[in-house]
């Protein structure tokens, strides 16, 4: 017998027996068949059917009209049955997609991924978690000959596929500039000049570009219209917002950023993020910049990599462990 | 072996006429009540879409026989609009009616072969088959 007439004759054991004794463990095992229906792909007329013939064993003399209206379940089910086939081979179809984009999205982050820089004068953390599968935030550093390190942080607007392809393209562009020997103005405006040329219009990335120079002690900085970040300053206690303005990137060619500096002390902070993290969201209301900023408190004396661990963790845990953006967060604490 | 019966679709009445045509031949031929009901709701189907798309057709009975198997044959045949992108209607999920699964590609998966052949402006011809198992 195969698994099909097993099935039929365990149909009809289990409800005979729980007609004769409307026992539980009848129904019970009416689950378990119902469960190998499943498994084996039996179709709801199927399963009508096989009532239908189960009835007429137990009872041969059974009535017409019973028999009759089951039958007319059975051509009820015709249509049901059907929509269950196409929702399985959507469903089979959408697995199939789902691992591909799975595959994508490694090859996606390998190719993505930037080191943290060593180095003795500042200690680095940084997350960035997508979303969806692939990520549509962008980070890197560098370092320089002379020791700077530059970081980029970029974020576009719009998630997912199309964005993750667009940062791939943002990735190679920069990957041919001198970073550490621009000016974080010029790097935006070179940028810039390739995001117009070859990013569809309707995507917009913003990015903040900074880089720490460990002979001037201060850290340069841009942006294009990008989510500000913070710094700290352990002499006064207290965070400040980088002020930087500058058009998104790709929109006019022409456009030209500036480059502002702070000086950067012992135990001073410069927090980096993109607006998935300052848009997290409490059930229907967004978070408070400083929300964010007193979370960073709390954690602020652990090394920067524990600090963003935390912060993500607890903005997770507020979500319902549901990003509606991709997460990405970078602190630098000066060390030395 | 072969013969052949037809019922014209002009209203929505006729349907119900196919329907009824292909049952008796279906249960003639010994398939059964499961089979019985796909072959009447493939022919519905196509019915329908005559009904509501062509205005007027044409479905046709035809019992096939071979050294192997026996089985019934449904042609239904239309001089409308035609279908344009007969490879987008096979989708699943393409239906106008919306993921209730029955449609073109239902039929395909109620019968055992299915073919389609369709012209913009000059009407569609689809033939479909069930073997008696
Ligand atoms: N006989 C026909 N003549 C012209 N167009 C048709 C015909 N049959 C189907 N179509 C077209 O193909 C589409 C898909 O048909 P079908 O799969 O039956 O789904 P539905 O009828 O629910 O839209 C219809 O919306 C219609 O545009
Ligand atoms: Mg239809």
């Amino acid at each position: 017998m195969d698994t099909k007439d097993l099935d039929a004759k365990s149909y009809t054991d289990f409800l005979k027996r729980y007609i004769e004794t409307r026992d539980e463990q009848a129904l019970y095992g009416a689950e378990q068949v119902s469960k190998s229906f499943i498994k084996n792909q039996i179709s709801p007329e199927e399963i009508v059917h096989l009532h239908i013939q189960s009835l007429l064993e137990i009872y041969p003399e059974i009535q017409d009209q019973i028999q009759l209206s089951m039958n007319f379940l059975l051509e009820a089910m015709i249509a049901y049955g059907l929509a269950h086939q196409e929702y399985q081979l959507l469903r089979e179809k959408q697995l199939r997609i789902k691992s591909e984009i799975d595959v994508a999205a490694g090859m996606q982050s390998m190719l993505m991924q930037s080191e943290v820089p060593n180095t003795d004068e500042l200690d680095i953390g940084v997350i960035s978690v997508p979303a969806n599968q692939m990520n549509g935030d962008y980070h890197h550093f560098v370092k320089g000959k002379d020791g700077a390190i530059s970081i980029a942080i970029a974020d576009i607007i719009g998630k997912g596929i199309p964005a993750a392809l667009s940062m791939s393209m943002i990735k190679y562009a920069m990957d041919s500039f001198p970073e550490s020997e621009m000016s974080t103005n010029a790097i935006l405006a070179s940028l810039n000049r390739v995001v117009e040329r070859n990013v569809d219009p309707s995507m917009f990335i913003t990015m903040f570009y900074a880089q720490y120079k460990p002979d001037t002690g201060k850290l340069y900085y841009s942006s294009a219209g990008h989510e500000p970040g913070f710094y700290y300053s352990n002499k006064t206690k207290s965070f400040h917002e980088f002020e930087a303005k500058g058009l998104v990137l790709g929109v006019d060619p022409d456009t030209t950023y500036v480059q502002s500096e702070i000086d950067i002390e012992k135990d001073d902070m410069v927090i980096l993020l993109t607006d998935g993290v300052t848009e997290c969201r409490k059930g229907d209301t967004f978070i408070e910049r400083d929300e964010l900023l007193e979370v960073i408190k709390t954690y602020m004396h652990l090394p920067a990599q524990d600090i963003v661990n935390h912060v993500y963790r607890y903005f997770e845990r507020i979500q319902n462990f549901q990003l509606r953006d991709d997460f990405t967060l970078v602190i630098l604490k000066k060390v030395v | 072996m072969n013969s052949q019966s037809c019922v014209s679709i002009q209203k929505e009445w006729d349907i119900v006429a196919a329907r009824q045509m292909g049952r008796e031949i279906a249960k003639q031929l010994g398939f059964g009540t499961v089979d019985q009901a796909r072959i009447t709701t493939a022919i519905s189907e196509l019915a329908r879409n005559i009904y509501l798309y062509a205005g007027e057709g044409q479905i046709c009975f035809e019992i096939v026989e071979t050294l192997e198997q026996k089985g019934m044959t449904i042609v239904a045949t239309d001089s409308g609009p035609g279908i344009e992108d007969l490879s987008l209607v096979m989708q699943d999920g393409y239906t106008t009616s919306g993921g209730l699964g029955a449609g073109l590609p239902g039929v395909r998966r109620l019968m055992d072969d299915f073919d389609m052949e369709s012209e913009v402006g000059h009407g569609t011809r689809i033939v479909t088959t069930k073997w008696v198992r």
